[in-house]
């Protein structure tokens, strides 16, 4: 006879849904301060106490506390206040732009702002990110990508640089080390580590900057990255964003019930750290970290970026259907704007009529770059390229097949 | 040199000549390659040029596109064509789509080479021809050649191109021409012209097929193995084909199929590959499109059956001669 009780599938669920609060115990959190800072050449194994312990400098009272306390100016602080507030404004205007019409889809980063603009102050010109079609912030924090010409790819208009074939937000920016965005989650994190093997390959000096979510690492290239990254001991970079979600599925149906994410590159011997992702100094000091990693050829790290998507996945998605929808104001690591712009007033470099006349500068500069944009049209009102435009750029020479396409193309319409 | 030592030599001259040019891919460094390809090069060239990769396709290919991002040229190998598949993302999704997606701003230069087809008893999983799964896919290149001479040129011009290129190596003719007549001594390349190939740099172009053997009765079109096999039924039947090498199989050449199919006013398409869904449908549309009001007869199909490519009924898997002469037959009788 058999003794064992029937056995019993798991599906994992989270604490919180629509009506139920969250637990967010499960997060385990370590206090400002309490984490070690490893040497930058530790060897893999002996992360495992800051892949698994939490990695964070700020704490409640705004104060840098611990040896992760990166030695940064105050300038430099408020470049990235400055960057991450224009990330935020800019999303709730292309969000409202969505509602009006003037662009098909959106997808915002509310309340994960610190973590591409704190890694984008370390990042050097060269270096090539990877991105999700969360990371925004690389683009917004910096001055010579235009925020017309950014809305102008998310209106699909005329000026679109990517010529009206992409959807909004999958841009594509070589220039400033911003690769082109797929729609095919994962795909770009094993890229990412080929390029930092190209770097290495040549003797060049770069490193790049892989990115990917929580749920996306089910995807097998999150583990083949690992392993290329370990194997051939490439400068990279390795960013998982845990924010909890996948739209509408927690971060435990991605294998986070129990462990962490950062405790992956444990096994896969890559150095590993959790990190506050809420907390500005904390991801630059452990960008800074990697960064350090990379170049002095001491291989890749990965790290875990913890924070809190708090807003919808996308303009097409309604989280009230499944989370609380006060859900981000609990959750314990807050928001990273208000708090390193506690951390700047606390150091008195700072104060709330500055962030009050900073922001309406943003909200300015906003204004004007949506108008031009828009003097180039919108998706909606058809002024979008032509259709020739349509059969460029598939193979480096227009083939016959394509030629005929688009003579057919031209008599026929579509 | 055999098509083994073509390649080899393409890859020595495209190494040598350019930087740039990566060669990495399961056990092709230290070994040289399950099939000798890359013998050599890690010795001449050091590891950081040519080196074994772990063994997962869709690494091999990811990286090879975030290098090409980067400015290498990576030439990488999928051991069987039958493992391609897990790459299918990375090239589908990623190297085809690349240069489209961001107007240019990032490309993929990258070859991938994979060892194809079947008639050596590899059974499943070491005898697939899955050329139509790329040709399906806009924004790549599918090459495939069927000599030694072709095989470097080709692969020279493939290394060269600036869009992704499968390149799909018939490991039936790694050794020498085979036409289908199993039950024969296999003749080495030694013996064929087409094996006189110079050890210096020339290329053969993409987009162009060739005339294999010209003829005035019916025009085969064909690519890899199948073009020797064509070759054989010709010499078995007697009958007067014009058989037209592919070569590239997509992008490809319509100009020289349409111009034989004109001037012999019947066609037979023959692939190894499966029937249903497979190129020669796209090749039998192109012929109905272009040569409607020349053709004399129905177009002809000889392909694999609709079956996984089985072990032990393998000749009677294989699209042989007997086969294709029967068709070539029926065409000229209709
Ligand atoms: C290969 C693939 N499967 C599914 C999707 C559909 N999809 C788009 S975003 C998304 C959720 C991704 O979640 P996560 O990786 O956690 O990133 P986040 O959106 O939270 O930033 C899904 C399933 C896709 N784009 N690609």
């Amino acid at each position: 006879m058999n003794s064992h009780p029937a056995l019993q599938l798991h599906v994992p669920e989270p604490t919180g849904r629509p009506g139920h609060k969250t637990d967010f115990s499960y997060l385990r959190l370590s206090p400002a301060g309490a984490l070690r800072r490893p040497p930058t050449d530790t060897p893999a194994a002996d992360t495992a106490d800051v892949a698994n312990g939490l990695v964070r400098v700020l704490d409640d009272q705004g104060r840098a506390v611990g040896p992760w306390a990166p030695p940064i100016r105050p300038e430099r602080l408020r470049q990235g206040l400055r960057a991450m507030l224009r990330t935020r404004l800019f999303d709730a205007r292309m969000v409202l732009a969505q509602r009006q019409k003037k662009l098909s889809f959106y997808i915002q980063c509310l309340g994960e702002e610190a973590i591409a603009v704190a890694q984008a102050q370390v990042l050097q010109p060269g270096d090539m990110c990877f991105p999700t079609y969360r990371q925004q912030g690389l683009l917004l924090s910096r001055d010579d990508i235009s925020l017309s010409e950014l809305i102008c790819q998310l209106m699909s208009n005329q000026c679109d640089p990517l010529k009206g074939r992409q959807l909004p937000v999958l841009h594509s920016y070589k220039r400033a080390g911003f690769f082109s965005v797929s729609g095919n989650l994962g795909t770009q994190f094993i890229q990412a580590v080929g390029w930092a093997m190209a770097s290495a390959i040549q003797g060049d000096s770069k490193i790049a900057s892989g990115w990917i979510g929580d749920g996306a690492t089910a995807e097998a290239e999150f583990t083949t990255a690992l392993t290329f990254a370990h194997v051939y001991r490439a400068p990279v970079i390795l960013n998982v964003v845990n924010n909890q979600w996948a739209i509408s599925t927690f971060q435990s149906m991605a294998g986070g019930e129990g462990s962490t994410f950062a405790a992956r590159g444990i096994g896969y011997g890559i150095a590993a750290l959790r990190v506050d992702g809420n907390d500005f100094l904390a991801v630059h000091a452990a960008s800074q970290w990697a960064a350090e990693r990379a170049r002095n050829n001491q291989g890749p790290t990965l790290i875990e970026w913890l924070t809190y998507r708090g807003g919808p996945h996308s303009t097409s998605d309604d989280p009230s259907r499944y989370r609380p929808a006060d859900d981000w104001q609990h959750f314990p690591l807050g928001d990273p704007i208000a708090r390193l712009k506690q951390h700047l007033i606390a150091l008195d470099e700072w104060s709330d009529e500055r962030h009050e006349t900073l922001q309406q500068e943003l909200q300015a500069e906003l204004l004007a770059a949506q108008q031009e944009a828009e003097s180039h049209g919108t998706l909606l009102d058809g002024h979008v390229f032509s259709a020739d435009a349509m059969f460029d750029d598939v193979y480096k020479e227009l083939p016959a097949h394509l030629r005929r396409q688009r003579e057919q193309q031209h008599t026929l319409g579509g | 040199m055999t098509m083994i030592q073509a390649l080899r030599s393409a890859l020595d001259v495209a190494m040598g000549r350019d930087d740039n040019v990566i060669v990495y891919g399961q056990d092709v460094g230290y070994f040289g390659g399950v099939f000798r390809v890359t013998e050599g090069l890690q010795a001449k060239y050091g590891r950081s040029r040519c080196f074994d990769a772990p063994i997962s396709e869709g690494g091999i290919v990811g990286t090879a596109v975030g290098m090409g991002a980067y400015g290498l040229r990576p030439v990488v190998e999928i051991q069987f064509a039958d493992y391609f598949y897990p790459a299918m993302d990375q090239i589908v999704s990623e190297a085809a789509r690349l240069r489209y997606r961001s107007a240019g701003d990032f490309t993929a230069p990258l070859t991938i080479r994979m060892p194809c087809g079947g008639g050596i008893y590899g059974g499943q999983t070491h005898s697939q021809s899955p050329e139509a799964l790329f040709a399906h896919v806009c924004g790549v290149r599918t090459v495939m050649p069927s000599n030694p001479y072709d095989a470097k040129g080709l692969l020279l011009a493939s290394i060269e191109n600036d869009d992704p290129v499968i390149f799909l190596e018939p490991k039936r003719l790694y050794n020498g021409p085979f036409d289908g007549h199993h039950d024969r001594p296999i003749v080495p390349w030694s013996q064929h012209a087409l094996s006189q190939v110079p050890s210096g740099h020339y290329t053969v172009p993409l987009d162009s097929a060739s005339v294999f053997r010209a003829g005035t009765a019916v025009t085969v079109l064909t690519y890899g193995t199948m073009v020797w096999v064509a070759d054989g039924a010709v010499r078995d039947t007697g009958i007067d084909a014009e058989i037209i090498d592919l070569r590239s199989i997509w992008p490809l050449d319509l100009e020289t199929i349409v111009t034989s199919v004109k001037k012999t006013g019947r066609c037979v398409v023959l692939h190894e590959a499966t029937r249903t869904g497979g190129f020669g449908a796209e090749l039998v549309a192109l012929v109905q499109e272009h040569c409607f009001y020349h053709l004399e007869a129905p177009i002809e199909r000889v392909t694999g059956w609709d079956t996984p490519y089985p072990h032990a009924q393998e000749w009677a898997y294989f699209p042989g001669p007997a086969r294709v002469g029967a068709a070539l037959q029926r065409v000229l009788e209709a």
